[in-house]
């Protein structure tokens, strides 16, 4: 099922959570909604599930217009972040929920509901806690069983509100491959929220970046990652040296270090991602940062290496184990840094 | 657990004087009462039941309870659930009001009534004009037991619903659930250990309520009395016996209140547990 939002306002008092949002999301796509907290993206779950009420806007599911159904006749499946499972209840009847619950004509069979909800349990991989209370399971387990209650009544949307929030970094990785698959499989139409740039870029179709009640962005993850359209979704999808500069005469003077390049704008922004510095020790070209090296992190894939500039401004650069390892780094050695890429930005943070 | 040894004296002096106290006000006053209604033998104990107006008030004790624990009840959930879970304009207020008749000295409480209703009252003429009876009737009776005993259930389910939060009521609904399936079948098993607390503690209230309902009562043998009314009267006349007998059923209610409170507060508070819990992995 396709949905589409058009125009939506909401209004928390004098809080604009969400200002005139537009977006369209295709059937069987997986979408995630990527921003910091208090950027809109889980009101704007909540309102297309129902939960929330728009103050204006229209919401379609398959082009019909749904802003006067209920949630629970629209038919959605929503995963909450903190799972929301009933305390009350086995893990069997938690997942039953939604067929019990069912209008008599159409509720099934209770052998039926045993078979589906066997079915969901295994779908998850957790068939033999079916009699155990929520209480009695793990973070990750769960939240596939919030997904399991939520798949009972087949719904034609599924959506997630930060997921993977409440669990800790080796689950999280683990389930959003796992969602990844799941969805693959299943290819029903999916938003999930997150304010964990690396999940979103990862798991998704296609990337929604959020801000101040505002859609920045909307693309696939590499669109969003090397194309980003504003300084924010520079900003948010990952580190970045910001650098401010003038021009001059027709060239543009850095005033974090000189460096002369063509540019016809007044004053810009320079951004330059950790892993587009070049790290030597001589000046490879006139763009070359001088810097002091005032911290190393090398446990990881990538050596991170962080230097002061003259004027002292921090930057921040990633170089392979390998690099690191030729280099022979060490703390306040005087290093060069040269960009390899460079994007420019007027826009305004 | 062990206190470090110089310390120990002052454990024991505490525990003593919490221990003094409980005898010098609860036990011995107990003990008073079931000694002094036992005093003349078990066939003068319960030959002061046999006596219509004994009759008459414990049956109007009890249909006071019968009638203003369910609509307390009624009122409780709705109230708590208003204010644990939804923000409107005047919450706060009405947080304020519900403790208020707690607050109030139970003599005014029902003032308030005779002020309302008595003969001089606001709507006494009017009430005069259509022959009902309210002030000095089983009516007013229990408007002031209810008076009383409405922030009892209230004030024992808002923490439970604010702690637990309104997301297992949304997941229902997403699931196909409508208002009343999710009432029945989520919030209602959510909350019945702290409701079943507060009922027991309204109900206690309702039985023994003194002040409000000696106001409203008009004192009339067989027809107005209460219980604990019913006792004072037999008290004022000297008769000891039958004024102590009535008070061992007081008595009683109190210590089965207290058995069945320690039991439910052992469920309530793994119900609480369970709510916090969830929040905590949050």
């Amino acid at each position: 099922m396709s949905i589409e939002v058009k125009n939506i306002v909401k209004n928390f008092n004098a809080f604009k959570a969400l200002d005139n949002v537009d977006l369209k999301i295709e059937t069987g796509e997986l979408i995630a909604l990527l921003g910091p907290s208090g950027s809109g993206k889980t009101t704007l779950l909540r309102i297309i599930a129902g939960l929330e009420n728009a103050e204006s806007g229209v919401i379609l599911f398959n082009d019909k217009d749904v802003k006067d159904e209920k949630t629970k006749d629209r038919n959605v499946g929503f995963v909450f972040q903190h799972y929301a499972l009933f305390r009350h209840m086995t893990v069997f009847e938690n997942i039953a929920f939604g067929l019990r619950v069912k209008p008599s004509a159409i509720r099934p069979k209770e052998e039926q509901i045993k078979s589906k909800v066997h079915e969901l349990l295994n779908l998850v991989q957790l068939d033999w806690v079916s009699d155990r209370y929520p209480s009695q399971l793990s973070g990750g387990q769960r939240q596939r069983i919030a997904l399991a209650r939520a798949l009972a009544i087949e719904p034609k949307v599924l959506l997630l509100d930060e997921p993977f929030g409440a669990l800790d970094a080796k689950v999280r990785k683990e389930l959003r491959q796992w969602l990844r698959r799941f969805h693959d499989d299943l290819k029903i139409t999916t938003v999930f929220v997150t304010h964990d740039q690396e999940e979103a870029l990862e798991v998704a179709d296609r990337v929604v970046v959020m801000n101040h009640g505002k859609i920045e962005q909307v693309g696939t993850p590499e669109e969003v990652y090397h194309n980003p359209a504003s300084a924010f979704v520079i900003n948010f999808l990952g580190n970045v040296n910001l650098f401010h500069a003038r021009t001059e005469d027709g060239t543009l003077i850095s005033t974090s270090h000189k460096s002369i390049l063509e540019s016809s704008k007044g004053t810009t922004k320079i951004y330059v991602r950790p892993h587009e510095l070049i790290v030597s020790r001589s000046s490879l070209s006139i763009n070359s940062i001088h810097t002091t090296i005032t911290f190393i992190n090398p446990a990881g894939a990538i050596v991170k290496v962080e230097g002061k500039s003259d004027d002292g401004q921090l930057v921040q650069a990633e170089i392979s184990q390998e690099e690191y390892s030729r280099l022979k780094l060490t703390r306040n050695e005087e290093i060069f840094l040269t960009p390899k890429n460079i994007t420019f930005s007027d826009y305004s943070i | 657990m062990s206190a470090p040894n110089e310390k120990i004296w002052i454990q024991r002096i505490l525990i003593s004087i919490a221990l003094l106290y409980l005898v010098l006000f609860i036990f011995l006053p107990l003990t008073v009462i079931f000694y002094s209604a036992l005093s003349k033998g078990f066939a003068a104990y319960f030959k002061s039941f046999d006596d219509p107006y004994a009759i008459a008030a414990i049956k109007l004790t009890l249909f006071t309870a019968f009638i203003s624990v369910p609509l307390n009840v009624v009122f409780g959930v709705a109230a708590s659930w208003a204010i644990a879970k939804f923000d409107f304009w005047g919450k706060n207020l009405l947080t304020t009001l519900i403790d208020l008749p707690l607050s109030v000295s139970p003599v005014i409480s029902g003032l308030i009534f005779v002020l309302m209703f008595g003969a001089q009252g606001v709507f006494g003429p009017w009430l005069q004009e259509h022959d009902i009876k309210i002030i000095f009737a089983p009516p007013a009776i229990i408007l002031a037991t209810i008076f009383i005993t409405f922030p009892m259930v209230a004030r024992e389910l808002i923490p439970v619903m604010k702690a637990q939060g309104n997301e297992e009521e949304e997941a229902a609904t997403t699931l196909g659930a409508s208002g009343f399936q999710t009432f029945w079948r989520v919030t209602l098993p959510n909350i019945k250990w702290g409701l079943l607390y507060g009922v027991i503690l309204c109900n206690a209230r309702a039985m023994g309520e003194f002040g409000a309902v000696s106001v409203v009562s008009g004192h009339i043998r067989g027809q107005t009395n209460t219980l604990p009314l019913h006792i004072e009267i037999l008290y004022n006349e000297y008769n000891f016996v039958a004024a102590f007998a009535a008070a061992t059923l007081l008595a009683m209610l109190a210590l089965i209140t207290l058995l069945l409170k320690t039991l439910v507060e052992y469920k309530y508070r793994a119900e609480l547990k369970a709510a916090n819990k969830t929040e905590v992995f949050a």
